[in-house]
């Protein structure tokens, strides 16, 4: 598997093996990805980083961690049972925990901060921006517990604002990995140097494994499957629906592209662009508010730079409710099967 | 330095701050001539810091967490070299690296930190000490905080952390002034009984007259020389006069922010003894 770029073009993605190979700037055929054949097995994407971060704290000693009081449901408590003396629980201080997180990155540590994202980009918003953001200070905010499959907590943790709260704010990087695999591997390139902070959204839910194996560059979007007739420009979980959605469209003879859209920012343009100069019509699909999140992201590129029909499918700018995970992903029509109608429609021109 | 250079050495900064918040023609001058002795003990006596070399890695840190003060840092700052003092000519332009509020992102020589929204200074400095205890170096932090900042909930956030984590490198100091820009503090939200609060968050408190250097000294060299890095954090309690040397400033809380007239600047650099 190689490392992927931005700047890296798709070249084909093998329907036998499910490799995806890319183009890379010297006219190399690489291979970055494997995608899943069957998507059934789930796993949560917290799972990976709980798994993942004592991993890269073991390679480089200048990463800490700092958690409010969640190092159980963040999975940080794995890396504080190796690395006692390197992992900070500051209690439920969310304010005082970005501060200090700020204060450690701009002393050269690399800091993970870890809670629920109502806790991480609500409620210190302001601290983030002004000590963190403004400082351009490379904190790494990982977040659990983002979107709808909080599940049966409800509407007060269950955050479908912070993409928006995130993108908004100059210098911060916004990443949702579509599953564990990704997740893994967004985790070991943010372990890296980073110039600036970023957001990563983390689920409490299972998700289906999209990847077998893959590669993670900050601000490349992937095409999962090609088409030709529209795009789904999809991030999170969405990835894995939009994929079954694909299919869906397939047995109806519609060619629908799938596009990982891993980064929101900073969005993949050229790739997003590229797409749906191909296809002539976008369907983007999050499991976040309509407003500010990937739709809004998509269609300003999109505006802007080849306007074509398109159609935001997301939480209609409403809170979300207790119920268990996934029926709330079905009440809240973010299914395949509404993916895949929305698309249809798109095609029929019904907007 | 003996006290009388010192105190010349204050009244001369507060001569800069007047100046240089006289030609922004905005700015807030009162607090920052009332925390002008104790800054001027810190910077000139205490501080190990290389002007030369604004991030060199053992600095003892200074972080400005009630931003709006930050005529007093530019004036240190220009003072001892970081940058030309003619810098403090162009306070709050367009392009300016004293920007209104000190900011990292400009790149000002000597500014540790982006402050002007309070509260965040305490928790930030935390992160700053306790890097400093990671990698082993015995640079202290020292973190100035106003009284009014006392009333956000981040820096109780803040001062309970520090003494769980036993950040005995970490030592803020309080301009207890007893104004804010709508009034007294003592009127608008007291945040007394101050000591007592510090106290039981769990911090070494030392109170002082702040215009007294034999008080300013003592608590400093209390807190310098106190060897172990895993002991309580220090506070000190600086009880300042506001406008502190200008008659007409002096106590008035009006004085938070606001722009001095030619004649009342005049006569402020009389009573300063500054020419």
């Amino acid at each position: 598997m190689a490392h992927i770029s931005p700047t890296y073009k798709l070249l084909k993605i093998d329907e036998k093996s499910f490799l995806v190979f890319y183009l890379t700037n010297q006219g190399e055929e690489v291979y970055v990805s494997t995608l899943v054949k069957q998507r059934e097995e789930k796993v949560k994407t917290r799972d990976a980083y709980g798994e993942v971060l004592p991993r890269i704290g073991e390679k480089d000693e200048d990463i800490v961690v700092l958690t409010a009081d969640l190092a159980g449901s963040t999975r940080t408590k794995y890396f504080a049972e190796e690395f006692p003396e390197r992992f900070f629980n500051v209690g439920i201080t969310e304010a005082n925990m970005m501060g200090m997180a700020a204060g450690l990155a701009m002393e050269g540590k690399k800091p993970f901060v870890s809670t629920f994202s109502i806790f991480a980009t609500g409620k210190p918003w302001e601290q983030i921006r002004q000590t963190i953001a403004y400082q351009s200070a490379p904190v790494r905010i990982v977040a659990t517990h983002a979107g709808l499959t909080v599940g049966e907590d409800g509407a007060s943790h269950q955050i479908l604002e912070d993409i928006s709260l995130m993108r908004v704010l100059p210098n911060m990087k916004v990443i949702v990995p579509a599953d564990s695999t990704q997740t893994k591997a967004v985790i070991e390139r943010i372990g890296k140097d980073l110039s600036g902070p970023v957001y990563v959204r983390l689920a409490r839910a299972g998700f289906p494994v999209v990847y077998e194996d893959c590669d993670f560059e900050i601000g490349k979007a992937e095409v999962l499957t090609e088409g030709s007739d529209l795009t789904i420009f999809a991030t999170g979980l969405m990835v894995a629906n939009s994929l079954d959605a694909a299919d869906d469209l397939a047995d109806q003879g519609i060619s629908a592209e799938v596009v990982n859209v891993s980064t929101i920012k900073p969005l993949d343009v050229d790739t997003v662009l590229e797409s749906v100069e191909k296809t002539g019509r976008a369907l983007t699909v999050e499991e976040h508010n309509v407003i500010g999140g990937l739709g809004s992201a998509v269609s300003e590129v999109v505006s802007e730079g080849h306007p074509v029909p398109l159609k935001r499918v997301g939480v209609e700018d409403r809170f979300g409710e207790s119920g268990p995970a996934y029926e709330l992903i079905e009440h809240f029509g973010l299914t395949s099967d509404r993916i895949a109608e929305e698309g249809e429609s798109l095609l029929d021109g019904e907007l | 330095m003996d006290t009388n250079t010192l105190q010349k050495k204050a009244n001369k900064l507060r001569a800069d701050v007047l100046q240089a918040v006289t030609n922004a023609n905005s700015g807030h001058p009162g607090g920052a001539l009332g925390m002008a002795d104790v800054w001027t003990v810190l910077h000139y006596k205490y501080l190990n810091d290389r002007p030369d070399q604004p991030r060199w890695e053992d600095r003892d840190r200074f972080i400005l967490s009630n931003g709006h003060t930050c005529p007093l840092l530019y004036a240190v700052l220009a003072d001892k070299g970081y940058f030309d003092s003619s810098e403090l000519d162009h306070l709050r332009e367009l392009g300016a690296l004293l920007q209104g509020h000190p900011s990292t992102a400009k790149g000002t020589p000597g500014v540790e930190f982006s402050s002007g929204s309070l509260g965040h200074g305490l928790s930030f400095s935390g992160g700053v000490a306790l890097a400093g205890k990671l990698d082993g170096r015995t640079y202290k932090t020292y973190v100035s905080i106003s009284d009014a900042e006392c009333q956000e909930g981040q820096t109780w956030e803040a001062a309970g952390v520090a003494s769980h984590k036993k950040l005995g490198n970490l030592c803020a100091i309080v301009d207890y002034n007893d104004s804010q820009i709508d009034g007294k503090v003592s009127e608008i939200q007291d945040v007394a009984p101050i000591k007592n609060k510090w106290e039981s968050f769990g911090w070494n408190v030392i109170e002082i007259d702040g215009h007294d250097y034999n008080e300013i000294d003592g608590a400093l060299q209390e807190f310098n020389e106190s060897e172990d890095p895993d002991g309580l954090p220090t506070v000190i309690i600086s009880h300042n006069v506001i406008g502190k040397g200008v008659s007409f400033m002096e106590g008035d809380y009006h004085w938070h922010h606001g722009v001095l007239t030619p004649e009342q600047l005049e006569q402020a650099f009389s009573e300063l003894g500054v020419s």
